[in-house]
C-alpha cells in the first residue's frame, strides 16, 4: 500500500489528515513530539482502518537532531513512500512574546526554520525519487501581518514564499508541492476564540486537503471561502489597515 | 501543557437546565491531569456528548473536562470481541468500525451518540436490561484519573468499590480515561421484531412478563394520554438479532471475521436547523400523534427491522431536541420495583393523563436484577420514561410524581433528572452513604462537583 509521512500527527489537522489517508488505505508513518500520544493515534488508526501506522518521534523545534529523525521516517517508509505532509506548527502567545524574546525565537523557529529544514530534507529525497508530493500547512495569517499574530504570521508568510520556490524547483522532477492555508479550524489554536460559523472541523479540513493533494492543486485555502476573505483583507490599503484592530 | 479552554453556555439534552461553564478540551491524555492541577477552577466535572438530559454534565461557573478528542481505540481482540478505547469514543464510532466486523454493542441506549465514559458514568441500560443488565456489566476494566491525580485501574475485582462508585457515579469520582469492554457477536445488522398491540397497561405487563425471556430486547411505546379502560395502551416491540441464515438475500449480512461487512453509516439523515415554536408539541398534537401511531401499528410477528431503526430511531434527526422549542423539555424516567410496580405505574400514568401533560414518546420496559453500582438507576421491576415539554407548573407536578414514585419504592434516573429535590433523592438511593464515603476518600480536596451534585446535595 502507498505510504505517507505525517509530521505533526498527534492532534488537530495532522491527526485528522492521518485518519483521512488511512481511510483511503494509505499506510502511515506518524511523527511528532509526544511519543505516548503518537502510539495511541497509531493504534487507533490501524484498528479503525486496518492499515499499518508506525509512530516515530521527531521535533522540528530540535534542529540538531531533525536530520536523523527525518531520515528515520523516510527509511521506514521505504519504496512505498508517496508523500510527506508537514502539519507541525506553533501559534505561541503574543503577549508572552512581547516580554520574552525566547518566545519570539520559538515561534519563528518552529514555523519557519524548523519547518524549512524538514521540507529541505524531504525535498532532496523526493527529488531523487522523481515522484511524489510534499504538502505543508501554512496559514491565512501569512497573507497579511496584523497585530494579534504577526510573529506567527510572518513565519508562515515566509514558509508560503519558501513553498513557492520549492514548487518551482521540484516541478521538473515530477514532485508536486501543495501549500495549504487553513483559516479557522477547530483545533487547540482556535478553541474558545469564538469564531463560530467560520470554523471548520479538523475532519472537514482534512477531507479538503486530501482532495487538494489528489487534484494536484498548488495553493489551497481551507475551507475554500478563505480565499475570498483573504483577497479582501489583502486589498485593504496599508494606510487604512494600520488603523484597524485586528 | 494545559488544554485549550473556552467559556460556554452549556445545556443538557433537554435544554432546560443550562449553565455558563469553563470548558477544557484536552487534545492529549496528559492534559486532563494538567487541567485538574492547574488551579484555574475550583471544581470540575467531565462531560461527553452532552446527552444526559438535565444538569449532570454541567458545572455552573466551574470547570468542565471535555475529553471528546481523547477518542482513540487502543486494542481489539477479534476472537473475543474485547475492545479497549478511550472514554471519548462514542458508541456510534464503535458501531461504525466494529459492526461491519460482526461485533455489536453489549448494551444500546436510545441513542448511539453517547461516549463510553458517559455510558459508564450513567451506568446506562438498554432494551436488553431484563436479560443482560447495564453497560457496566460489560466493562472489564477502566482507567480512572482520580480527583487527587492518581491513575487507578479498576475492575469489578480490583478496586471494586471504586469501580462500582464510578459506574453510575455521574462523573463525580474522577475522569475515566479509558475502558476495556466486551462486545457482542452478531452476524447481521438486522433484528426480527414481534409487535404486540396491548389494549391497556395490564395487558402489556402480562405480555411482557410471559414473553420477555424469549427476547434479547423488549420495549413498549406507551400512549401516555390514554385514560380509563385504555390507560397505558401500548405497542410492545420485542426483538432478537436476526441470524444471517434466516435473512432474505437482499438483507445485509455480516460474515464474522471476514471484514467484508456492509458499511455502517452513523451520520444523521436529517437536521433540525431551528427550534420549533414553543408549544408545537401540545396536548392536541401529541394526542393526535399518539392516536395515529397506535392505529397504524398492529400485532405482527417477525418483522425484519434494521438496527438503526430498532435501537436509535431518533438518531436519524440531528438536534431532534429542538422539536420542543426554545424552552426545552424534561425527560422524566422512573424505576419501580416488581412488587409495587404495577400499582405505581397505574398511579403515575393516571395522574399524568389527568394532568393533560403531553408526553410524546413515553416508553415502558421491564428491568432485570439491579446491579452493584452504588448510584445505578435500574431496580428489578419496571421503568417508565416520559418526555414532557417545559411549561408553567411543570416542576411542582413532577415533584408530585417524585412523591408517588418514592411511595412505591421507586427512584428517578439521574442522567435524565432536572428537578428532583435532595431529600427525595437521598430516600431513593439507599447506597448514597457508601458512595459519599468512597467519593470523599478519592476527592479529599473536593475538586469534583457538578450542577446536578449541588442541586441534589450528592456530595454533602
Amino acid at each position: 500500500m502507498p505510504t505517507v509521512i505525517i509530521l505533526g500527527a498527534n492532534a488537530g489537522i495532522g491527526r485528522a489528515l492521518a485518519a483521512e489517508f488511512a481511510s483511503h488505505h494509505y499506510d502511515l508513518i506518524l511523527s511528532g513530539r509526544d511519543r505516548e500520544e503518537l502510539v495511541m493515534v497509531a493504534a487507533d488508526l490501524s484498528l479503525r482502518h486496518k492499515v499499518s501506522a508506525r509512530p516515530l518521534t521527531a521535533d522540528i523545534g530540535k534542529t540538531e537532531v531533525l536530520q536523523s529523525a527525518m531520515e528515520e521516517c523516510l527509511n521506514a517508509a521505504g519504496e512505498a513512500l508517496e508523500g510527506f505532509v508537514l502539519c507541525a506548527g506553533y501559534l505561541g502567545n503574543p503577549e508572552t512574546a512581547k516580554k520574552d524574546l525566547s518566545e519570539v525565537r520559538r515561534i519563528l523557529e518552529i514555523n519557519f526554520t524548523g519547518s524549512v529544514l524538514a521540507l529541505e530534507i524531504a525535498a532532496k529525497h523526493f527529488e531523487q525519487k522523481r515522484r511524489g508530493f510534499i504538502c505543508a500547512l501554512s496559514s491565512v495569517a501569512g497573507d497579511r501581518g496584523r497585530q494579534s499574530n504577526y510573529l506567527y504570521g510572518s513565519a508562515k508568510g515566509g514558509l508560503t514564499t519558501y513553498l513557492q520556490g520549492l514548487r518551482n524547483r521540484l516541478y521538473r522532477s515530477g514532485v508536486h508541492v501543495i501549500t495549504i492555508k487553513p483559516g479557522f479550524v477547530d483545533t487547540r489554536m482556535v478553541f474558545g476564540k469564538g469564531k463560530g460559523p467560520l470554523t471548520a472541523s479538523p475532519e472537514r479540513a482534512a477531507t479538503d486537503i486530501f482532495r487538494a493533494i489528489k487534484k494536484h492543486k498548488d495553493v489551497v485555502y481551507v475551507p475554500w471561502f478563505w480565499r475570498i476573505i483573504m483577497l479582501v483583507v489583502r486589498k485593504i490599503p496599508e494606510s487604512v489597515f494600520k488603523r484597524l484592530r485586528m | 501543557m494545559n488544554p485549550a479552554t473556552s467559556t460556554q453556555k452549556l445545556s443538557g439534552w433537554g435544554r432546560f437546565r443550562t449553565g455558563s461553564c469553563h470548558v477544557f478540551r484536552p487534545e492529549k491524555r496528559s492534559e486532563v491531569a494538567a487541567a485538574l492541577a492547574s488551579g484555574e477552577q475550583s471544581t470540575y466535572i467531565p462531560r461527553g456528548l452532552g446527552r444526559s438530559y438535565g444538569d449532570a454534565s454541567l458545572n455552573e461557573n466551574g470547570g468542565v473536562i471535555w475529553p471528546i478528542r481523547l477518542n482513540r481505540f487502543l486494542s481489539f481482540d477479534d476472537s473475543t470481541g474485547e475492545i479497549e478505547c478511550e472514554s471519548g469514543v462514542s458508541l456510534a464510532e464503535i458501531l461504525e468500525f466494529f459492526l461491519p466486523r460482526g461485533w455489536f454493542l453489549p448494551v444500546s441506549p436510545g441513542t448511539k451518540f453517547v461516549t463510553v465514559g458517559g455510558a459508564i458514568a450513567a451506568d446506562i441500560h438498554g432494551k436488553n436490561h431484563h436479560r443482560d443488565g447495564t453497560f457496566s456489566n460489560f466493562v472489564q476494566s477502566l482507567e480512572l484519573l482520580t480527583p487527587a491525580g492518581e491513575l487507578l485501574r479498576c475492575t469489578p475485582a480490583n478496586n471494586s468499590e471504586i469501580f462500582w462508585a464510578t459506574a453510575g457515579g455521574m462523573g463525580l469520582t474522577g475522569v475515566i480515561l479509558s475502558a476495556r469492554l466486551r462486545l457482542r457477536q452478531v452476524d447481521s445488522t438486522n433484528v426480527f421484531v414481534d409487535y404486540y398491540k396491548a389494549v391497556n397497561l395490564e395487558d402489556a405487563l402480562d405480555k411482557m412478563e410471559t414473553s420477555d425471556a424469549r427476547y434479547d430486547y423488549s420495549v413498549a411505546w406507551i400512549d401516555a394520554l390514554s385514560t380509563g379502560k385504555a390507560l397505558g395502551r401500548c405497542i410492545l416491540m420485542s426483538g432478537n438479532h436476526a441470524p444471517a441464515s434466516e435473512l432474505p438475500s437482499r438483507a445485509r449480512k455480516l460474515p464474522p471475521g471476514t471484514g467484508n461487512g456492509a458499511a455502517v453509516s452513523t451520520r444523521p439523515k436529517w437536521n433540525l436547523l431551528a427550534d420549533f415554536p414553543s408549544g408545537t408539541l401540545n396536548q392536541l398534537t401529541v394526542k393526535a400523534f399518539n392516536a395515529v401511531y397506535y392505529a397504524i401499528h398492529s400485532t405482527a410477528p417477525r418483522q425484519l427491522v434494521s438496527f438503526e431503526k430498532f435501537f436509535y430511531p431518533l438518531d436519524a434527526i440531528d438536534n431532534w431536541n429542538r422539536m420542543y422549542g426554545k424552552d426545552g423539555f424534561v425527560q422524566y424516567q422512573i424505576a419501580l420495583p416488581q412488587a409495587s410496580g404495577r400499582e405505581g405505574l397505574r398511579v403515575v400514568l393516571d395522574r399524568l393523563a389527568r394532568s393533560g401533560c403531553a408526553s410524546f414518546l413515553a416508553v415502558l420496559k421491564r428491568f432485570g436484577e439491579a446491579g452493584p453500582g452504588l448510584l445505578s438507576f435500574p431496580l428489578h421491576g419496571y421503568t417508565l420514561a416520559l418526555d414532557i415539554p417545559v411549561r408553567r407548573g411543570l416542576i411542582p407536578f413532577l415533584h408530585e410524581l417524585d412523591r408517588m414514585t418514592l411511595d412505591h419504592g421507586g427512584r428517578v434516573y439521574l442522567a435524565k433528572d432536572a428537578v428532583l429535590r435532595p431529600e427525595d433523592f437521598a430516600a431513593m438511593y439507599p447506597k448514597l452513604d457508601s458512595f459519599r464515603s468512597i467519593q470523599r476518600r478519592l476527592d479529599p480536596k473536593r475538586l469534583f462537583s457538578s450542577s446536578l451534585a449541588r442541586r441534589l446535595k450528592i456530595l454533602d
